[in-house]
């Protein structure tokens, strides 16, 4: 139970020791310790901004989503729209075409006929003299009658 | 019990066991050495500190091992019972902190070694069966005291170092009463305060360790007798073990906690 020199090579050794510790080895262990707390801080603040983040991106994504289906109906009814034009535009080129036709056939008619009545009223006329030559059968002066005939012919 | 060497009675078989391996002629002298606290102190200090610090060198900051982990916790758990305790700003208090619970909690666990182990293997090494050898430096009041005292002249160091002398005098001299006739009642009741504070720290620690050791002698000593005895012997010897686990984490903790008040009390400016 005696004191003795135990007590100072104890108190050097204990001072040499704190001292060891203080510059070796506290500085290291706790250098560790707060790096990986601000690792793990800055992980847990990542993973909070990659929440956030994919929830902006889901909005994000649905509102596009949500656009891009206005944009769809209105593509499509616009289509519609047009189709129907087209069919309108169709429809009428269609009528104006067949009237034309229609109009022209018969002006071509209309022509025919009063060729054909022309023809025919020359042809009578000539008959007609050739029928009174044929009644008279004595030389009349054809040219001297020829001026009765053609009212007559005209008169038809 | 001794295999080696004759059979000893209790008393001498205790008295064995509570005999230092000396240096010097005179084992009463003050200049001679206790050889065994000495070797087994600075051994686990020295066993400390190259663990901590291999550990500390190779400190990844990413996924820990095992081993890291463990010495984290318990620098983390000495760090933030400093920085609960301990508001100024100093860069010596929590390794010392850490220094302290440690190493007292690694002497304190020699106890728990069964007692005639390591002085059977000193005895063999010596080739004497009188070879005396104490494996727990704390229940050696020089090593305790040597604590003590260290954690004293911290305490006296910074009172001057932060309050000045005159602060420090005045500390010791105007309270609990400040008036000027009271002065020599205050300074007797604040110098047994400043004094009684390594006196305390160096003789808890002591004293629970030295009973806790000489408990596990007298329980050793039961092993000697018959069967009977010898059973009830290791019940207690388990029972004792068990608690001991408890008293010898806590001391080392009562050892810290009052360094680190006691260090932030002498920052502490009135």
């Amino acid at each position: 139970m005696n004191i003795n020199a135990t007590l100072i090579g104890q108190t050097v050794a204990f001072f040499i020791f704190v001292w060891f510790c203080m510059k070796f080895v506290w500085p290291p262990l706790m250098s560790a310790i707060e790096e990986r707390q601000k690792r793990i801080a800055d992980g847990l603040a990542d993973a909070d901004r990659a929440a956030k983040d994919l929830e902006l991106a889901q909005v994000k994504a649905s509102e596009q989503l949500k656009e891009a289906k206005a944009t769809a109906n209105e593509i499509i009814e616009s289509a519609n729209k047009r189709k129907a034009q087209i069919i309108d535009e169709a429809k009428a080129e269609a009528d104006a075409e067949r009237s034309k036709i229609i109009a022209q056939g018969q002006a071509e008619i209309e022509a025919e006929r009063n060729r054909v009545k022309e023809e025919l009223r020359k042809q009578l006329a000539t008959l007609a003299i050739v029928g009174a030559e044929k009644i008279l059968e004595r030389s009349i002066d054809e040219a001297a009658q020829r001026d009765i005939v053609d009212k007559l012919v005209a008169e038809i | 019990m001794s295999a080696t060497g004759e059979a000893l009675t209790p008393q001498e078989y205790i008295e064995h066991h509570l005999t230092h391996w000396g240096s010097g002629v005179d084992p009463n002298a003050f200049w001679s050495w206790h050889i065994d606290s000495l070797l087994f102190s600075v051994g686990l200090g020295v066993l400390f500190l190259w663990l901590f610090r291999s550990v500390g060198k190779k400190a990844t900051t990413g996924v820990p091992g095992k081993l890291q982990c463990l010495i984290e916790m318990i620098v983390e758990f000495v760090d933030s019972s400093v920085k609960e305790t301990f508001h100024g700003r100093n860069k010596l208090i929590a390794p010392l902190a850490l220094t302290i619970f440690v190493w007292v909690f690694m002497m304190n666990f020699m106890d728990m070694i069964p007692v005639d182990w390591l002085p059977q293997v000193a005895a063999l090494i010596a080739g004497d069966h009188n070879q005396h050898l104490r494996v727990v430096p704390t229940a050696d009041l020089n090593v305790t005291f040597s604590l003590a005292l260290g954690v004293f002249g911290l305490i006296i160091y910074y009172s001057i170092k932060i309050k000045g002398i005159s602060g420090f005098v005045k500390e010791l001299t105007l309270q609990p009463f400040n008036v000027k006739a009271m002065i020599p009642v205050n300074f007797v009741l604040e110098s047994v305060t400043l004094i009684a504070k390594p006196i305390s720290l160096a003789l808890r620690l002591f004293g629970n360790l030295y009973a806790g050791e000489l408990i596990f002698i007298l329980i050793a000593l039961m092993y000697g007798a018959n069967v009977a005895i010898a059973a009830l012997g290791v019940t207690l010897h388990l029972g004792w073990l068990i608690f001991h686990i408890l008293v010898i984490t806590l001391q080392a903790f009562i050892f810290m906690m009052l360094t680190i008040v006691y260090l932030s009390m002498a920052h502490e400016d009135h």
